[in-house]
């Protein structure tokens, strides 16, 4: 720390939006570690699951068919860009956990093409989460996550998994695919948590 | 991987030992990090510049060396606006210091006990964590065969030249093609264009040999690129990718 560096002096480009360590992009960069995967909707289904074994499914129309929510939020990716008043539209979380029964603090969103990520239950409830499938009034485009994904805004980026297919629910906490190779447990960007340690 | 896991981050000091232009609109920086506790090939670091009044900014950089010793080498491309980058590529001199943490990313790394081939595809500075894995196989004297195809603008902003052709002649079981989207040196015996299914199937390894496929670029390419590969037979777990840039 205290190390000034010689003939920097910065954009300062700053907002109060912004948490420590961002910066603002207008651009909506991808970060994936594969190929996108192409999901039919067709075929494409969404299950909770919970540590009784008990199994909550639910097919595109039935998804389309819940009420649906509008957030406009503010995205961190931990690589630094941070974009604010993107536009969204999708389910709430409390919307599908309704009927869920579970006494799991834990969750674990899975992923078609096998990415998962873990975070306290607590998180995806009370309006903080959806399962989102348009962005900016278009349906989502499979490089951003689509058919859908996964939002949890107020965490970094990573949490809210691309290509969504379901969220087990557990007693115990499962770190995911990032959270193993050396990425913070919980991921929040106003504590600047970005790996392990921090 | 747990050992990555459970090593905590903290910020060092980097002092820059050297600066070498890396094409026209690029920079290597050799530094030394005292205590760096080395890296495998793939993995990036966090750079934070301080000004004198405190604003800090940080980025991401992907690592061009080897591990070896205290010395950490950073290839950068100057983005346009780009606030650390203009820093790295156009002001900062031997004895400039500023902080640094890492490694991180424990994916998109080449484990040189893994037998398997390698295909290495790179879009412009997407090449830079190719090279690692190029260099360490060579510091390792693995035998494990390795392709690269390296699609850059033109000739001038091509990284690495010169340490590739002698590769090539040095390194046995390293294939490398060049691909020039923009411009080709004279005499090149293709025009401009850019990387198709074709070079990828000629170039790269059939998908029964089950390769390590690593595709690392500016998002458009490395879309395309992981599509062509699956589409070809590649499954799609092995295909890792590293993407940077706004998507189209």
């Amino acid at each position: 720390m205290g190390v000034f560096t010689r003939g920097f002096a910065g954009r300062r480009r700053t907002d109060e939006n912004l948490p420590p360590g961002q910066y603002l992009t207008e651009d909506f960069p991808v970060l994936s570690a594969g190929p996108t995967p192409r999901i039919d909707t067709g075929t494409w289904e969404f299950a909770i699951g919970t540590e009784t074994g008990a199994r909550h499914t639910w097919s595109w129309s039935q998804l389309m068919a819940l009420p649906s929510e509008e957030p406009t939020v503010d995205l961190h990716c931990v690589t630094k860009w941070s974009k604010l008043g993107t536009r969204w539209r999708g389910v709430s979380l409390d919307v599908l956990l309704e009927d869920v029964e579970s006494e799991g603090e834990f969750a674990v969103a899975h992923s078609y093409g096998g990415y998962t990520t873990n975070m306290p239950l607590a998180d995806l409830t009370d309006g903080q989460a959806w399962i989102a499938f348009e962005y900016d009034g278009e349906p989502l485009d499979p490089e951003h996550g689509g058919p859908a994904r996964l939002l949890v805004p107020h965490l970094y980026l990573w949490k809210s998994a691309k290509w969504v297919r379901g969220l087990t629910l557990s007693l115990d906490d499962e770190p995911g695919f990032w959270e193993t190779a050396g990425y913070h447990n919980y991921g929040d960007p106003w504590r600047e948590q970005r790996y392990w340690g921090d | 991987m747990t050992d990555l896991a459970l090593r905590r981050l903290t910020w060092r000091v980097a002092t820059v030992l050297e600066v070498r232009p890396e094409g026209a609109e690029a920079r290597t920086l050799v530094l030394d990090v005292p205590d760096w506790p080395g890296h495998r090939p793939g993995q990036h670091v966090d750079v934070r510049l301080t000004a004198e009044d405190g604003y800090t900014a940080q980025r991401s950089y992907s690592i061009a060396s080897a591990a070896d010793g205290s010395t950490v080498e950073l290839t950068v491309q100057a983005l346009a606006d780009g606030e650390v980058s203009s820093y790295l590529v156009g002001i900062a001199e031997p004895g400039d210091r500023f902080e640094l943490r890492g490694p991180v990313g424990g994916y998109f790394t080449w484990d040189p006990e893994d037998p398997s081939p390698v295909l290495l595809v790179g879009g412009g500075s997407g090449l830079v964590p190719l090279m690692s894995m190029i260099r360490v196989r060579a510091a390792e004297g693995s035998r494990v065969p390795f392709r690269l195809i390296y699609s850059t603008r033109d000739p001038q902003t091509a990284f690495y030249p010169g340490e590739l052709l002698r590769r090539v002649r040095d390194d046995h079981g390293l294939d490398v093609t060049l691909v020039y989207t923009r411009a080709v040196p004279e005499g090149w015996p293709r025009p401009p264009g850019r990387l198709d299914a074709r070079t990828l199937t000629e170039a790269g390894w059939p998908a029964d040999f089950a390769p390590s496929c690593f595709v690392c670029g500016p998002t458009g390419f490395v879309e395309v690129v992981a599509n062509l590969l699956v589409a070809a037979g590649h499954a799609p777990q092995r295909v890792k990718t590293e993407r940077f840039g706004p998507s189209r």
